[in-house]
């Protein structure tokens, strides 16, 4: 009888081999492309095996954190690893590799104001360090001429959290206030002059919602599925620019021509007639060594799906997919790992 | 003469051994909860320790700078927060739980009573974050749009209530704490005041007092202990309350006199930026804003035990 049931369990777990083959792996990181990763981590464990990853959205920084301990297989991050980060990683190398482009938008709460209204960088630095404090004043009415703006004092609201869409967004202002840039800097967490602080993008969206005369930034994908009016935001060449997929493709194009060789790259404030200059890579950060061969197959075997049929589900997501020219040069880049 | 003396032998049944090894096991789990208690002060101080050696200890209390970029943080704004909510929240819950709670005790009849004890003990059970999502969309509002502007109007003329309206601030954050403290104070002052002996209030009545002079006199007075227990019950849950405090107080970390302007308790900032805190700096800082009100928590729960004995030793109390 025993040996019977020996030789059973035996086939059992004989059985089961080939399903070993799709391999379970531990993601977690940005919060911003947590709605496109989800579906391609369904989709493509649905066309492949039933290979499951799981992705838990719990920020930039957790992503940075988790590759760098090794407690998850990979991370994922709005802002690239910096080399102090870098340098921190215990086991080998990290690899970026962008995934997807987004963009952060501002968001106000204007009871009364139906007309879609225009910011230019210096204008929005200001709003936030304080020196621009009422919607009524000169400079906002000036880039929106025949806009009846009230005589409020502009509820500014930002994140309380360190998040890769605080960096994007400090990033272009350091870019075009020298003052922010001085004062504040950017980075995923700053001292912000003043404000009120939502918790992740849903926190800022429900504060901004609640609160009139408000301004705040959230990433384009919240306000789109939060139906929240945004704000056009002018671009380096001088045009007010809406955040759309093509506004963003088309400042990542231009960056793909002097990207550097690992792809840490920073495309806000992008040249280009109508490039969204509020626009971002985000990466996922694959380490270059997986002490298990199965799961270093699965993850480029990932990454190659990511990079070309997974790209078709982005429009749909309001998400901006890569650039072709960007995606070649990620192509060689898997190969890196093993 | 001879006294007769007894010996007698000790026998060794299990009931012995039983009591020894009893007696092992409870004297274990008291060790282990105080083991417990000095290990968390010992990681609270290593933790802390590469922000202490940066930033000074002095210096971290009195800063009101808090930035991640340059690496220069300070306390005070987190203390002043939390210090404030709290008070704030105590001054509006002790009047209305210890009315409740005379109300309770001395004047429902007891079916009343013992069904609205039951529903009180109910609210005390509710978890925080329920009450901030309630705050949120009914609070914050109702602040905003009704209650901050009278105030503004009637007492503007104080720096207490200057300043824009959000809705957020410290005053929203003091009410929701109020809000969930008064079912502590509720039930543990009815328990005290229930525990006052009968003949008491009797006594008084013999002598002429009325309802209120016997309850405001004799019964509050002889339950003070309890009272104040549950009052400081209540103050330590609200000095580490956390989500529901971040979800309405405006994350704004700087100290403003006025309630209506948005502010920062040190619970609230540990928990938003502890996930993400990058560097060595940072969450160091972190930690000694936990260890802060670690101290801020002995030092309360101090005041309260010394407070307790100088009004006991008063002979205020037991025959």
């Amino acid at each position: 009888m025993r040996t019977i049931s020996v030789a059973l369990m035996g086939l059992l777990v004989m059985a089961t081999a080939p399903f070993a083959a799709a391999q379970k792996l531990n993601a977690c990181g940005a919060t911003f492309p947590d709605p496109i990763y989800k579906k391609w981590f369904s989709e493509f464990g649905k066309t492949h095996q039933g290979a499951q990853i799981n992705y838990e959205a719990n920020g930039s920084g957790g992503g940075v954190k988790g590759v760098t301990n090794g407690t998850v297989d990979f991370g994922a991050s709005d802002m690239p690893m910096t080399d102090q980060e870098l340098a921190a990683v215990k086991n080998g190398k990290i690899l970026h590799f962008p995934t997807v482009l987004g963009a952060v938008v501002p968001i106000y709460n204007l009871p009364g104001v139906t007309q879609e209204l225009k910011f230019s960088g210096p204008v929005l630095a200001d709003i936030f360090l304080g020196s621009i404090s009422k919607w009524s004043d000169k400079r906002i009415a000036a880039d929106n001429p025949g806009v009846k703006l009230p005589d409020e004092e502009i509820v500014v609201v930002h994140r309380t959290d360190g998040s890769g869409t605080t960096f994007v967004w400090t990033d272009f202002l350091a870019k075009v206030s020298p003052e922010w840039k001085s004062k504040v800097g950017a980075a995923k967490d700053v001292s912000w002059p003043k404000g009120l602080g939502g918790a992740q993008n849903a926190g800022v969206t429900g504060l901004v919602k609640q609160n009139p005369n408000s301004l705040g930034y959230v990433e384009l994908v919240f306000a789109v599925q939060n139906k929240m009016g945004h704000g056009q935001v002018k671009n380096a060449n001088g045009t007010f620019v809406k955040a759309s997929v093509e506004t963003v493709t088309e400042a990542a194009a231009g960056a793909a021509k002097n990207m550097p060789a690992d792809f840490r790259v920073s495309i806000t404030n992008a040249p280009g007639k109508n490039a969204y200059p509020i626009s971002s890579f985000t990466w996922l950060l694959i380490p270059s060594k997986f002490s298990d061969p199965a799961k270093a197959r699965q993850v480029k075997e990932m990454l190659h799906w990511v990079l070309t049929d997974g790209q078709v589900f982005c429009a749909g997501l309001s998400y901006a997919p890569l650039p072709l020219a960007v995606v070649t040069r990620e192509e060689k880049q898997i190969d890196a790992i093993h | 003469m001879a006294t007769a003396t007894a010996t007698v032998k000790v026998v060794k049944t299990s009931t012995q051994t039983g009591d020894i090894i009893a007696r092992w096991v409870v004297t274990l789990f008291a060790a282990s909860l105080l083991a417990m208690a000095i290990l968390l002060v010992y990681e609270l101080v290593i933790g802390s320790a590469d922000a202490r050696a940066k930033l000074g200890i002095w210096r971290f209390l009195v800063s009101t700078r808090w930035n991640p970029v340059t690496e220069d943080f300070g306390a005070a704004p987190f203390v002043y927060g939390t210090v404030v909510t709290s008070v704030l929240a105590l001054l509006i819950s002790v009047p209305f739980g210890l009315g409740a709670a005379i109300f309770l005790s001395e004047l429902a009849p007891a079916r009343i009573s013992n069904a609205l004890t039951f529903v009180i003990e109910l609210l005390a059970a509710i978890p925080s974050v329920i009450y901030g999502l309630l705050a949120i969309f009914t609070l914050v509002p109702l602040m905003r749009l009704y209650i901050e502007p009278f105030l503004k109007r009637t007492l503007g003329f104080l720096p207490l209530f200057q300043g824009t309206i959000y809705g957020v601030g410290f005053l929203t954050a003091g009410m929701v704490l109020a809000i969930m403290t008064v079912p502590f104070i509720i039930s543990v002052s009815r328990e005290s005041l229930l525990a006052v002996p009968r003949d008491q209030r009797e006594a008084a009545l013999a002598l002429g007092a009325t309802k209120w002079e016997t309850t405001w006199q004799i019964v509050v007075p002889y339950a003070k202990l309890g009272i104040l227990g549950s009052i400081f019950l209540g103050l330590a849950r609200a000095l580490g309350e956390t989500m529901a405090v971040t979800m309405v107080i405006g994350n704004d970390p700087s100290i403003h006199a006025s309630l209506l302007a948005p502010g920062y308790s040190i619970a609230a900032v540990i928990a938003n930026e502890f996930s993400e805190a990058g560097g060595k700096i940072h969450p160091a800082a972190l930690v000694e804003l936990a260890l802060v009100l670690f101290c801020l928590t002995i030092l309360i729960n101090g005041f309260a035990r010394l407070m307790i004995m100088a009004t006991t030793s008063k002979g205020s109390k037991r025959p």
